[in-house]
């Protein structure tokens, strides 16, 4: 690969400042202290602290609680992926063979990415709602039978639901453009060796979109372990009994509405340390398997 | 059994029309080129005839039935694309035989098959290969053998030299004449190109802004074409065309400079009617000023080697003459010219149909 080498100016410098600035301050800084407060323990009110060196790890990774919002964030992570990975790929693959008026498909398609999560979780908490919702009919048959927030599993689900829902857009806008840019006559060509529609897809379409599907699924994850806070926090605020207890959402409700600082910091780091290397296991084993050329 | 009979189809997009009333019949076995300049429909008659393309109103029969409403697989063509249309994914030997594993041949059985038909196309050695790992050739010939394993009733050609350079163009030539031989299926082949036209084919198909201007072997087209536009599209360099009127007698043809050419008997057209003269390039020589037909003013010369291409002007209007004789002349040297009289060919003036002559006339009924 080639490589552009810049010489050293200050207008290059002067330039680059304010976003190097609020990098800085919105996530170095930030992340420096959270690295600080692991290591020690912090006053809820201020007014000093003491070095516990990994003390906050050890009492963080022996929290029967911590472990069971790690399992919830994996089942979430897995989920959101997979579903809104396959929503999005079929209404892509629908797009894409019915092209009319694609662009007003497309935006209409891009739009639910640009609802904020805490919106998303809030229309999500109406349409699940036991008594008023959707899914109340069925409690109309048989009562009780739905209600995400006494059942567990149920609450799960909505999360999921929810937060799939909210991903599939970006998604979608990713899946249509590769789909795209599979040359037609390679489907023709399918299409002439006697390979209907669906084997297609799955014999053509499908091994193409895998550069596309690994990026999909680096970003997802990622996505669903770090971004679900807005959408658990309005729509079932970790519950029922911290069956929805998610990663992200537990570092807020430990750090500032359990005042432990400390612990809070050290699920920070723990969470930093899991999505890189996630990230890292991605790009390192899996992605030379989808190239060809 | 797989004669193509195609009846007076048309193609329109919304409210444009892009083809309008094409038939033609390919016989069974036969080698049917269609050769056009780009955007005269030749590439859209071929993919409607694959499937790809709707068909907006007339019929394609295949072996004797209509395949209007068949999808591209109950058609039995195979076709190979402009830009091959090789799977990436998939290794030279899966793309051969991609269609086979479709169909639901057993592996074994389809392992021999590739094996065999690899060899006829010289690829064994690279049946493991991906196609991005193959030069332009090599994948003319994943393509080409993707298309032949199926042995299909028909084999439909799109392009498909246009992306190679001139020397493997010219060998993949022969190569396709020479399949097309051995497998002995009807083939259909699209061109721009008027010598992979003429080379190829048994007959040609002259095709101009979706419509059919002539149909008939290579030596036909060449020898009698039926319009000015086929006469101007075959031949290289292109026919000259120079444009005159009958005189009253009806045996001379008065050109615009005020030169006549006595054309005895050739014309069945009326005294005064407006023509156009065609002469090859290639059936012009240089006469001394006491035989010559026509004369002409030297412009400049294009050496090729083997002979050389003169161009010359009578008056304002450009003419070549090819010619193995390299002759030193000067620019505005005026030069006889003269042609043998079965070389001259006439078309009306305003319509650019070819007007029959007498001894044409009798050689067409004689083959009639």
């Amino acid at each position: 690969m080639r490589r552009a080498y810049f010489k050293f100016s200050w207008v290059a410098m002067a330039l680059l400042a304010p976003q190097l600035l609020i990098i800085f301050v919105f996530f170095y800084w930030p992340s420096a202290q959270a690295v600080y407060w692991a290591f020690t323990l912090e006053q809820p009110w201020g007014g000093g602290n003491t070095w516990v060196g990994f003390e906050n790890f050890r009492n963080v990774l022996s929290d029967p609680y911590y472990w069971a919002s790690v399992r919830v964030s994996v089942i979430y992570a897995l989920g959101t992926t997979a579903l809104a990975m396959v929503m999005a790929m079929t209404l892509a693959v629908f797009v894409d063979r019915q092209l009319a008026g694609y662009k007003a498909y497309r935006v209409a398609l891009i739009w639910p990415y640009a609802i904020a999560a805490p919106a998303v979780g809030l229309a999500f908490r109406f349409v699940f709602n036991p008594n008023a919702g959707i899914l109340s009919y069925v409690n109309t048959v048989a009562p009780g039978l739905w209600d995400p927030t006494q059942s567990a599993a149920q609450a799960v689900l909505t999360v999921v639901i929810a937060g799939a829902w909210k991903q599939v857009a970006y998604s979608f806008i990713f899946f249509l453009a590769a789909l795209q840019s599979i040359p037609r006559s390679l489907t023709e060509a399918a299409a002439m060796d006697g390979a209907r529609p669906l084997r297609r897809i799955w014999d053509l379409q499908l091994p193409l979109l895998t550069p596309t599907i690994f990026f999909l699924l680096v970003i997802n994850i990622t996505d669903s372990f770090t971004d679900s806070f807005g959408i658990v926090d309005t729509l079932t605020g970790g519950g029922p009994f911290r069956a929805t207890d998610l990663m992200v959402y537990k570092i807020y409700a430990d750090g500032f509405r359990g005042f432990d600082y400390s612990g809070a910091a050290a699920q920070s780091i723990i969470l930093m340390l899991l999505v890189m290397a996630l990230t890292f296991v991605q790009f390192r084993y899996v992605e030379r398997r989808v190239h060809y050329t | 059994m797989a004669e193509i009979n195609i009846r007076k189809v048309g193609k329109t997009y919304g409210k444009t029309t892009i083809m309008d009333g094409v038939s033609l019949d390919i016989h069974n076995g036969e080698f049917v080129v269609i050769l056009g300049p780009s955007g005269c429909g030749k590439s859209t008659l071929l993919r409607m005839i694959a499937g790809l393309e709707e068909i907006t109103s007339g019929d394609i029969a295949i072996g004797g039935k209509v395949v209007n409403a068949l999808e591209p697989r109950e058609r039995g063509c195979a076709m190979v694309f402009q830009n091959y249309a090789l799977y990436p994914h998939m290794s030279v030997a899966e793309n051969i035989g991609y269609a086979l594993k479709v169909s639901g041949m057993p592996k074994a059985e389809r392992l021999a098959k590739i094996e065999v038909t690899a060899k006829s196309v010289g690829l064994t050695e690279f049946l493991d290969r991906k196609p991005g790992q193959l030069s332009g050739g090599q994948r003319q010939r994943v393509a080409m053998a993707r298309a032949i394993i199926r042995e299909p009733k028909v084999f439909l050609f799109d392009e498909p030299l246009s992306n190679l350079d001139a020397k493997l163009r010219v060998q993949m030539r022969h190569e396709i004449r020479r399949i097309h031989n051995t497998v002995g299926a009807t083939s259909v082949f699209v061109t721009h190109d008027q010598h992979e036209g003429m080379t190829l084919a048994d007959r040609l198909v002259i095709m101009n802004k979706g419509t059919i201007e002539q149909i008939g072997t290579p030596e036909e087209i060449y020898d009698r074409p039926a319009s000015i536009y086929v006469a101007g599209f075959i031949g290289s360099p292109a026919m000259n065309f120079l444009p005159g009127r009958i005189g009253p007698d009806q045996n001379r043809v008065v050109l615009d400079d005020g030169q006549s050419l006595d054309l005895s008997g050739a014309a069945r057209a009326g005294a005064g009617q407006l023509v156009q003269i065609g002469l090859r390039p290639e059936k012009l020589t240089f006469a001394p000023a006491e035989r010559a037909m026509l004369k002409a003013r030297f412009d400049f010369a294009e050496e090729l080697g083997s002979g050389r291409v003169y161009h010359l002007k009578l008056e304002d209007i450009p003419l070549s003459l090819t010619s193995p004789e390299k002759r030193p002349m000067i620019e505005g040297e005026v030069v006889g010219l003269t042609f043998a009289p079965d070389a001259v060919h006439i078309f009306d003036g305003t319509s650019g149909l070819r007007l029959a002559t007498t001894r044409q006339t009798a050689q067409v009924s004689a083959m009639a």
